[in-house]
């Protein structure tokens, strides 16, 4: 598995995720926006969390239109693995890689917290190391991370099993109350159609060590490299 | 030749930040008020005084920059 790490102007996540695709061992190569072209034998393109060009004018919409969003369109067109985190999420969304938008969380907070999941089906190339249903605890930290969609797109996410995580609360129940931002349908990520592209707002990289707080995240890149977590 | 883009939010999307404004005026007790959606203004100056073809370039800046169509709706003025 030889991933890609995108770092835009604003990012500060790729390290964190690199760290934890080289636990999982994938390689990682980084890659600056204003390239225009993938590593060659890139499987997978991780567009990471942070706040690129400072969030200005919608979150993800001027990392979406950057040099390298070209290749990674084409990657995923090929039937490659893109995985959006956070930031990462909002540009997929922007670049039309997956549809709807991440609008500012209904509270008007930042929220950084711990976080409960549920993991919707474990048949796909980022959660064959969970177990459908599993309930993850990962963390949250976000201020525009609210989900939403036209009726239609819900309707076909939902139709499709297209939706990835749920927000809820550590027995895996999802509710009002373990939602943090207002989501529709407490929807925390989804993946393409073909499953091959992946956007989330939860930060799976930072929980890989018990020392920082849990290895609940170690899944999903055990998972994408083909093994599972130890 | 100078332009105005104003970029709004399409009817039924919730607007957090707009309630938070509508409360912030209710509250200093500015009455009359039913809502308050929040939006964006871009003043554009253009190099050419070619309204036509200001007009496609602002409209493409619309569609692939300024606004998300998914949940927000632009305007396009040419001014003199």
């Amino acid at each position: 598995m030889k991933a890609a790490v995108i770092t835009f102007p604003g990012s500060n996540r790729e390290g964190d995720v690199a760290k934890a695709l080289k636990q999982a061992g994938a390689t990682v190569e980084h890659v600056w926006h204003a390239d225009t072209a993938l590593p060659a034998g890139t499987d997978l393109v991780v567009l990471p969390g942070g706040f690129s060009y400072g969030d200005y004018l919608r979150t993800g919409a001027i990392a979406a239109r950057a040099n390298i969003m070209d290749a990674t369109r084409a990657h995923a067109e090929r039937g490659g693995y893109v995985l959006g985190i956070c930031n990462g999420f909002q540009i997929v969304c922007e670049a039309g890689l997956l549809p709807g938008v991440l609008r500012r969380n209904a509270n008007l907070k930042f929220i950084c917290r711990r976080q409960h999941l549920t993991v919707e089906r474990a048949d796909t190339p980022y959660t064959s190391s969970y177990a459908k249903g599993e309930v993850i605890d990962v963390c949250v930290a976000h201020g525009e991370g609210n989900y939403i969609a036209d009726e239609e797109t819900i309707a076909r996410l939902e139709g499709e099993g297209l939706v990835a995580f749920r927000y809820a609360d550590a027995a895996g129940k999802v509710t009002d109350a373990a939602n943090p931002n207002g989501s529709l349908n407490n929807i925390a990520g989804i993946y393409s159609p073909k499953l091959n592209v992946l956007g989330l707002m939860p930060h799976p990289e930072n929980l890989i060590d018990s020392l920082t707080g849990g290895t609940d995240g170690r899944g999903m890149f055990a998972s994408l490299v083909g093994k599972k977590a130890a | 030749m100078k332009a105005r883009v104003t970029v709004t939010l399409k009817t039924g999307v919730l607007d957090p930040q707009g309630k938070a404004i509508e409360g912030a005026l209710k509250s200093l007790g500015i009455d009359g008020l039913s809502s308050v959606r929040q939006g964006k203004v871009f003043d554009i100056e253009l190099n050419s005084a070619d309204k036509a073809a200001a007009e496609t370039a602002l409209k493409d800046a619309c569609e692939k920059l300024l606004a998300n169509t998914v949940i927000e709706n632009y305007r396009v003025e040419i001014g003199g």
